[in-house]
């Protein structure tokens, strides 16, 4: 924590009666790439805007670098912000949309012609500097809005869901470019989605968010595979949740739907008779094609769906339905609708989550 | 359909005469002032007139004062209102029409009472002191075209975003409105201008009333003591009014792109 480049401190934030972030405590590293992740209202945007400066928090404290800037304005905080509108400015060719910032710091023209230059190759549109907003993609205009964000060589780089109003696969090439700029820079970035696939696959750590609150921070690994909360773990890809009763809590067994099974991640103060909720990821399950886990339990498909490389099964044990993603193999097609089929899991890959 | 189009061609001609046959009319008249023969005399006999050069001068002059100073009055009140007080933005809109409401000798009479040479801020007592007075009235006047052309023109942008962006790379509010807003909406800025100026250029009432020398004052003074001359002089300040109208369709074409291309 001592290390921490941004520490966000026991931030809250009310609109009227509204607190839209209640008491968020984190600290990231420098160079480090987080995302706030969580569904709309979830409080992430809000802190975002915090940390420039465009909203005041109502109690709590942003230190950059050992330095508290909850007081300073935006224009003298020095951060680098992309914007989900792109906002370029549209009377400026894009030239001198990068090298707006530096303009403002009063860099001599030379530097500024350099940088923006430089920026230009960085983003790959070397020989757009003439050009103006309205003749550039989607995918183009972010790609200049991050290199006028990063021009003037800011502490710290602020992404607002950047990549929203692309399409999905310009989506998918630029998180990566904007990933391994952020990489070659090591540059300080925060990055606000709803989208948990772009969250897991360009961070160093994602925040979790729910209502106001964090609900986990950790890194894309320990966020999808070791959930700690229900809503980390339902929020963040898909999730089985099994109904089942305690029949011997001693042993740390359990009834699906009448099948039993030993769960070693079952609370000890379950009791024998209660109701719990075991929840497990869909690749974590498996058809029992000969091989069997430590679990293994009878159902019948209920829904094959194609997807390519992978098929996703439904499969009825009876009251509880299990979703089981399998991969795509030539050789064996995958069962049919109707067929009774076995399934089995590893009981670590089990998690009893608390409500 | 074609019953419908019959119809339309109708209405659109009904319309046209109707603004049409008055102005070919003084157009006409304007031209007959040597008898039995078309001439430019009438146009010829004003437009050498000193009085003529002297009025245009300065209600040019005024017009171009009471854009700029309408200009700096209602570009940051709006941008500041959309930004941040858009609770406020009913009640501006509605003291911006009030002198599309209360009649120019109202608020003229108003003035003068409030700016006479027996109160704080005598204005009247100097001519240059009821110039700006009479600027001042014009800028109020206009208001309704002014404030409504550039809140539409700040509608066409994200001000919001644009503002925040310019912001977080050190800009200030000055620098903003100066350099990324004002060159945004300019072409709703000018459209507005032009109206102003539109209306400005030949204004009586407020003009008489405080005893300046304008076009408007010239133009009713002609129109009592002669006859083929008005009419030029009409046809000339008809020229002036779409002049300017044209100016705003023209610049038009060049209001700065802002859509987004899809990829």
């Amino acid at each position: 924590m001592t290390d921490a480049f941004l520490k966000i401190e026991a931030i809250t934030k009310s609109f009227k009666d509204n607190q839209v972030v209640k008491g968020v405590d984190l600290a990231f590293n420098k160079g480090e790439f987080v995302s706030l992740l969580g569904p709309s209202g979830c409080g992430k945007t809000t802190i975002l805007r915090i940390i420039a400066g465009f909203e005041r928090p109502t109690s709590g404290a942003i230190v950059v670098d050992g330095k508290d800037i909850t007081d300073l304005p935006p224009n003298q905080r020095k951060i680098g912000m992309v914007f989900q509108a792109y906002a370029l400015f549209p009377n400026m060719n894009v030239a001198d949309n990068i090298g707006f910032g530096l303009k403002i710091a009063g860099a001599p023209r030379q530097e500024r012609d350099a940088r923006t230059e430089e920026m230009l190759k960085l983003i790959g549109l070397p020989g757009y500097g003439k050009r103006f907003p309205f003749e550039l993609s989607g995918g183009q205009q972010q790609r200049v809005a991050l290199a006028r964000a990063i021009a003037p060589r800011p502490s710290m780089l602020l992404l607002d869901e950047p990549l929203s109003a692309l399409d999905a696969k310009i989506r998918v090439s630029l998180r990566e470019e904007i990933r391994a700029i952020q990489r070659e820079l090591g540059i300080t970035t925060v990055f606000v989605t709803h989208d948990q696939e772009e969250a897991l696959s360009i961070s160093d750590r994602i925040v979790v968010m729910n209502a106001g609150k964090v609900e986990q921070f950790g890194t894309p690994f320990e966020i999808y595979n070791k959930p700690q909360t229900r809503f980390a773990a339902t929020f963040v890809g898909t999730l089985n949740t099994l109904d089942a009763k305690v029949v011997d809590a001693a042993t740390k067994t359990v009834s699906i739907d009448g099948q039993t099974a030993a769960i070693p991640a079952l609370p000890a103060r379950a009791k024998t008779g209660d109701t719990v909720a075991l929840t497990m990821r869909p690749e974590a399950v498996s058809l029992a094609n000969g091989t069997t886990k430590d679990i293994t339990l009878d159902g019948t498909v209920t829904e094959v769906a194609f997807l390519g490389a992978v098929i996703r099964l439904k499969v009825k044990l009876g009251e509880n339905i299990v979703a089981l993603d399998t991969f795509n193999d030539q050789r064996s097609p995958p069962p049919k609708y109707g067929e009774a089929v076995k399934v089995t899991l590893s009981g670590s890959d089990v998690l009893v989550l608390e409500a | 359909m074609k019953q419908n189009r019959t119809w339309a061609w109708i209405v659109f001609i009904v319309g046209a005469a109707y603004f049409i046959i008055p102005l070919v009319a003084t157009v006409v008249f304007s031209l007959r002032m040597r008898r039995d023969y078309l001439s430019f005399d009438a146009y010829t006999s004003v437009l050498f007139d000193k009085q003529f050069h002297a009025t245009f001068g300065y209600s040019l002059l005024i017009s171009l004062f009471t854009v700029v100073v309408g200009l700096i009055v209602t570009v940051p009140a709006a941008y500041l209102v959309r930004l941040r007080l858009p609770q406020l933005r009913p009640f501006v809109e509605f003291v911006t029409l009030l002198p599309l409401i209360i009649p120019p000798i109202i608020l003229v009479y108003g003035y003068i009472k409030m700016y006479n040479t027996s109160s704080v801020l005598p204005l009247t007592g100097t001519a240059i002191g009821t110039d700006i007075l009479l600027i001042l009235s014009y800028v109020a006047l206009g208001l309704p075209y002014m404030y409504r052309a550039v809140d539409t023109g700040m509608r066409t942008i994200d001000v919001q975003t644009l503002t925040e962006a310019a912001t977080i790379m050190g800009a200030r509010q000055f620098t903003i409105i100066t350099q990324i807003i004002l060159p945004n909406i300019m072409i709703a800025v000018l459209s507005g201008a032009f109206l102003t100026f539109a209306i400005v250029i030949g204004e009586f009432t407020m003009a008489s009333l405080l005893g300046r020398p304008s076009f408007g004052v010239y133009l009713q003074r002609i129109g009592i003591s002669k006859s083929y001359e008005p009419a030029a002089l009409a046809v000339i300040s008809f020229a002036i009014t779409w002049g300017a109208m044209g100016m705003i369709q023209l610049l038009s074409r060049f209001a700065p792109r802002t859509a987004v291309r899809n990829n």
